[in-house]
């Protein structure tokens, strides 16, 4: 069997993101890192792998993006994953959710996975939808923000949290999961692995090579435009502690309540 | 026609959501200003007079599909796609929640439609639809457009108010054929309630409790102080309730509670947009954080940063004193 996570890079927490005003793109200029969350997908694969109750022969990973997200691939497979697979072309710049999940399914469905994992969200982008995208295209069952997974009678049984509690939801395989933060805690890469990852086989795909049609995918494939970028409504700026002498910082706490009637 | 169509979300006992009927009430409003009407979906076993109660909020129709379980989204998908498919919808509306997310986006694959996510408003120009969706952590509002119809437009948490007009819908019941990949999920159990049953909803003061505790034990030190307060008591985010630290009952956030108290003291919790939709309504806000950059004092009336370890306990001492 063979799992596929699909992995973002992104840019760095600490890097301000910015929208690049004459393409309303992301300014991807600096720092960028592997999207937290798919770190909790790859990690749920590896389980999966070493849980031995599927037979998984191979975990792959696999992304969109500029020349740059190798580096996400390679800390992907840092993370255990045995390959990947990079899906880069000019034509799939400015793809809106739409024209991404049109692009994301036609890489998985060269691979033919049995499991497809990814995260519940993207720190650049913020959709929450991909998992619930490509799932429809590839015509298998899904469910998103999972926090607890596990094999039962070949099927994934899983467990998130909907508007009215916990649900306990069993898929049958092929299936699409996307993972939250609270379903495991993500090894960290042995400087081995770290070292090892740029020989693992990377496959690199043009839009060409997947059969996509330039119409479908990038700015032409998507169905929104940005029409304007405007700031939020201005709040006043809430007062700040530094925390330096904590009796001090309490006492200041004290009185501010004090004076606003809260005690 | 180019009407506006609304996912109506409930829960076992047939209650629709909140979240939906702020959808029904903002569709009928934009319909009313594009020169057409709102109708809803209703999947499982709804009422006649559940049905065409809706028409309360302003819809016109509500097509029903009793056949269709309530709950996962895919098969909803299956109906919305094809109620939109055959009656010409211009846009499908959902409030905020989670399965919105999930069938918005199954909608956006199946129909080759534009999808906008955590919108808090709409607004008609040119007789169409733009949303105004905050990005990168609320930083920017883009107004996003539509290039083709349908558009997907799944609202934030609390972003459309309810409004009731009085009317009744026309029912029309729906058949329609599952997709086969539709019926690979199966629904286990739905909506169970972890933890003790707590009630934040009434309480004045709330101490939210986020991961920065650091363990279940984190949270004694967060009743210790609230306990110091007239009314107080102790809320907390999903991360700690999927961690199993706290009751779900105490959740605030998008798929939590909304509360509105007089003091909502944050400790070790970030302000995660979903957890902000749950709380900003509060009269004053005030958080600890050992992160200065933490979302939270973006939208903080006290801001404190410093590790929470060192200053809770001595904050309650402190409280307990000045009470005397
Ligand atoms: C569809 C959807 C629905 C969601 N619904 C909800 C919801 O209903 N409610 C909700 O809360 N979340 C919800 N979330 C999750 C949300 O995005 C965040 O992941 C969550 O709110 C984070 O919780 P947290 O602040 O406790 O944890 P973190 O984001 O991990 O923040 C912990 C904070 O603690 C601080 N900290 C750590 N140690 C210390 C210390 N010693 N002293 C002081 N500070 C410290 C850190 O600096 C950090 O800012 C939802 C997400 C999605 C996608
Ligand atoms: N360009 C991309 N390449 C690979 N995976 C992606 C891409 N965009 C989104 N994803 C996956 O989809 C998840 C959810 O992203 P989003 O819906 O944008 O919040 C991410 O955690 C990734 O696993």
């Amino acid at each position: 069997m063979k799992i596929c996570v699909l992995v973002k890079e992104v840019p760095d927490a600490a890097v301000q993101k910015r929208i690049d005003t004459d393409t309303m793109r992301l300014d991807r200029s600096g720092e960028n890192n592997l999207n937290p969350f798919d770190t909790h997908a790859i990690e749920a694969a590896m389980q999966l792998k070493e849980g031995g109750e599927l037979a998984i022969d191979e975990v792959v990973a696999v992304t969109m993006g500029p020349g740059s997200a190798q580096r996400a691939l390679q800390k992907a497979v840092a993370l255990g994953a045995d390959r990947s697979v990079h899906l880069s072309d000019d034509a799939l710049a400015g793809s809106d959710v739409c024209a991404t999940g049109i692009a994301l399914a036609k890489v998985l469905e060269s691979e033919s996975p049995d499991i497809v994992l990814l995260g519940q969200q993207s720190d650049d982008g913020e959709c929450y939808t991909m998992g619930a995208v490509v799932a429809d295209h590839l015509k298998m069952p899904s469910l998103t923000q999972v926090v607890a997974m596990k094999v039962e009678d070949g099927k994934l049984r899983c467990e998130r949290q909907a508007e009215y509690g916990y649900d306990t939801v069993a898929l049958s395989l092929p299936a699409v999961i996307s993972v939250g933060d609270a379903i495991n805690e993500p090894r960290y890469p042995s400087l081995k692995a770290i070292m090892g990852a740029k020989k693992k086989p990377l496959d690199s795909k043009s839009a060409a090579d997947l059969g996509l049609a330039a119409d479908e995918v990038g700015e032409a494939g998507s169905k929104t435009s940005v029409i304007a970028l405007n700031p939020p409504p201005q709040k006043e700026a809430g007062e700040i502690i530094e925390d330096e002498d904590t009796a001090e910082t309490v006492e200041k706490i004290v009185n501010w309540l004090d004076e606003r009637k809260l005690i | 026609m180019a009407g506006i169509l609304v996912y109506a979300l409930h829960d076992d006992e047939g209650n629709f959501n909140k979240n939906s009927l702020g959808a029904l009430s903002e569709a009928a409003k934009l319909a009313g200003e594009l020169g057409t009407e709102a109708a809803a979906v209703v999947v499982g076993d709804v009422s006649d007079e559940g049905a065409q109660g809706l028409g309360n909020y302003g819809v016109s129709k509500v097509y029903r599909a009793k056949g269709v379980a309530e709950g996962l989204a895919q098969p909803i998908v299956d109906v919305m796609a094809k109620v939109i498919t055959d009656n010409g919808y211009s846009y499908a509306l959902f409030g905020g929640g989670l399965l919105g997310f999930e069938i918005g986006a199954g909608l956006t694959a199946r129909l080759g439609a534009g999808v906008t996510m955590e919108v808090t408003a709409v607004k008609v120009a040119d007789c169409k639809l733009i949303s105004e969706r905050p990005i990168l952590q609320d930083s920017q509002i883009a107004d996003v457009g539509y290039v083709s119809e349908p558009g997907i437009i799944i609202g934030r948490l609390n972003a459309f108010d309810v409004k009731e007009s009085g009317g009744s819908a026309e029912i029309v019941d729906v058949e329609v054929e599952l997709s086969e990949w539709s019926t690979k999920a199966e629904m286990i159990t739905r909506g169970e309630q972890r933890g003790a049953d707590v009630d934040i909803e009434a309480a004045d003061v709330l101490i939210g409790g986020g991961r920065g505790l650091g363990s279940a034990e984190g949270f004694d030190a967060c009743e210790d102080l609230a306990g110091v307060f007239d009314n107080g008591a102790v809320a907390a985010t999903r991360a700690v309730v999927d961690a199993g630290w706290y009751p779900y009952a105490a959740q605030i956030g998008q798929t939590g509670k909304t509360v509105a108290p007089k003091l909502y003291l944050a400790v070790g919790v970030s302000g995660a947009i979903q957890h902000k939709v749950g709380m900003m309504n509060s009269e004053t806000i005030v958080a600890i954080n050992k992160d200065s950059n933490a979302p939270i004092f973006e939208f903080s009336d006290l801001g404190i940063v410093g590790d929470l370890n060192k200053i809770m306990p001595k904050l309650t001492e402190a409280l307990k004193a000045r009470k005397g």
